[in-house]
């Protein structure tokens, strides 16, 4: 293996720290600081204001179930693109990786064409039957679907080609029916991967701001999520809980990097 | 489409045999259908009304929008940083994942782990980190908030993990016996990296320059707090299309979402190409 002279190797070394340490590292610091400047005197100002905390509330329960809807979706999704054959395949493939290319904002406008109650394709029809899609948790849990939705699959489906059908044809050979050689044989295997895009799926979801502040309506005490709350407390010169609850956030997400990254070897010794 | 149905059987995953178009059962025909349905309502529905509304006035709907100076200076803007921050990317994206795979050094771990933050972290949050440091209030001194070089960092930040994570295990699953060989038949570091390491990255570094072009000419909430969004300054495409929207113009709005929408199909299919050409050589 080609190993670089020793003062080049630390020339490299420091330029990618000091770039890496300037971009991420520093301001993160900095934010925690600024959280942190009259002790927990912004974190009380946030917490007790009962839309702040109603906020958060919001954000967990849309990324909950944008979470169990896309697990769902992701593992069944890989199973049928590793396991299968059909016309159309790479098509989907490939199609199932553009909302990760798609502005959030053009995901809140394509939702807001087809489904908001006035002009919507489907809008008026739905808010007849009493479902109202846009402005409301709908709206804002298949929002929050759709920009996270290639995360559980792209983890499921390097796994399942990995380790191959041989198990699952054993067990079906030895009268196995779907269903137990799925929750005996296939999950099992794929468990790791599962809980890894679960995982950013989670992050992905909790930090969502564009597209939710298109289909929520951004209406405070209601439909207001924790990262909008961010943007508005930023904005009305309350910068101290403006910092607190991005300190919250910034908390979760490393924890949801530490998780994955402590899952990660796990995955590969197995 | 039709090019990617007749072109099927040549796909590296999946254990079709040859001449079977469907090996589907009743039960995943039909988790099948369930599955189309939702991507169908949640995705392809949606994305087809943006086109059918930017489409409803014909060609003028898009002449109008990009004859209008401020949005023309809004994607000259996203273009131009979306490519710089790109080959900002390229060259340290790949100095980053070459010293994390080849480098040992204490504390190489955290910054393994740093490098995944900008990914996880929500995107107004990104930008208000990004303000406490180069913002107005900045220990440094440097205040960039609301100039051209704010968008400029916002992108570099979010964009950081994509080629380093394209390049990384493609760097680790590299055979250390060809270097060595080439070693020792006298070959020089310098030509090593540039005749072998090098060209083997390419796919991976390409591959990850395309995620970061169009993550960048996506990015809306880190710019929000950071850039002041100004017209014809540092507004870029997604503010046009959510000021678009906030205005009831949703016409203007979906036509420069269709272009996005371009951009995103070009550069997923540029994907799907270059894996594709990744897995056939290897």
């Amino acid at each position: 293996m080609v190993s670089l002279p020793t003062p080049a190797k630390w020339a490299l070394r420091l330029v990618v720290i000091a770039y890496v340490f300037l971009l991420v590292g520093w301001p993160v610091i900095t934010l925690a600081q600024n959280a942190f400047a009259d002790g927990l005197a912004s974190f009380q100002a946030a917490f007790s204001d009962p839309d702040v905390v109603h906020s958060l509330v919001v954000t967990v329960e849309i990324s909950l179930w944008a979470v169990a809807i896309n697990t769902v979706f992701g593992v069944g999704m890989a199973l049928l693109l590793v396991r299968y054959e059909f016309p159309g395949k790479r098509a989907l493939s490939a199609l199932i990786d553009l909302p990760m290319s798609v502005s959030p904002v053009v995901i809140g406008l394509a939702l807001l064409l087809v489904y908001n109650g006035r002009t919507g394709w489907f809008g008026p029809t739905l808010e007849a039957h009493g479902i109202v899609v846009i402005f409301n948790s709908p709206g804002m849990i298949m929002a929050t679907c759709f920009v996270s939705l290639p995360l559980v699959v792209r983890e499921v489906v390097p796994v399942l080609t990995e380790i191959g059908n041989d198990q699952e044809q054993a067990a079906t050979s030895l009268g196995a029916n779907a269903l137990q050689t799925l929750r005996r044989i296939t999950l099992p295997a794929i468990k790791w991967a599962v809980v890894y895009g679960v995982v950013l799926t989670l992050a992905r979801s909790l930090g969502e701001f564009g597209a939710l502040k298109i289909v929520s309506g951004n209406l405070t005490g209601q439909t207001q999520t924790a990262p909008l709350v961010v943007e508005q407390k930023y904005n009305n010169f309350a910068q101290g809980e403006a910092y607190a609850v991005s300190f919250l956030l910034v908390l979760i997400s490393v924890l949801c990097i530490v998780v994955v990254t402590m899952l990660r070897p796990k995955e590969s010794s197995s | 489409m039709t090019s990617a149905v007749l072109g099927q059987d040549t796909r590296p995953v999946g254990r079709g045999r040859p001449g079977v178009r469907s090996t589907l059962t009743r039960g995943s025909a039909l988790g099948l259908g369930i599955a189309m349905i939702w991507f169908s309502l949640l995705v392809l529905i949606p994305l087809a009304a943006i086109v059918a509304t930017a489409g409803k006035d014909g060609w003028a709907g898009y002449t109008d929008t990009l004859r209008n100076p401020q949005t023309w200076s809004a994607i000259k803007l996203t273009v131009e940083q979306s490519a710089f921050v790109t080959v900002i990317n390229v060259v340290m994206g790949t100095m980053i994942a070459w010293v994390l795979v080849r480098d040992r050094f204490w504390g190489r771990g955290l910054l393994d782990l740093v490098i995944d933050i900008p990914f996880a972290m929500p995107t107004i949050v990104a930008g208000l980190v990004l303000l406490g440091l180069y913002g107005p209030k900045g220990p440094l001194g440097i205040n960039v908030a609301n100039t051209k070089t704010s968008v400029t960092l916002a992108l570099a930040f979010v964009t950081l993990p994509f080629i380093v994570r394209t390049v990384q295990p493609v760097l680790a699953e590299l055979d250390a016996d060809v270097e060595e060989a080439a070693a020792s038949l006298g070959a020089r570091r310098l030509t090593i990296l540039r005749r072998l390491v090098l060209p083997s990255l390419v796919p991976a570094i390409a591959a990850g320059a395309a995620l970061s072009f169009a993550r960048a000419i996506s990015e809306y909430g880190s710019l929000v707090l950071l850039s002041g969004m100004l017209p014809y300054k540092t507004e870029v495409v997604s503010v046009r299309v959510l000021s678009f929207i906030e205005g009831g113009d949703q016409t203007s709005a979906a036509a420069l979402a269709t272009i996005m929408l371009g951009v995103a199909l070009f550069v997923i299919v540029a994907l799907d190409v270059i894996q594709r050409r990744v897995a056939r050589r290897g």
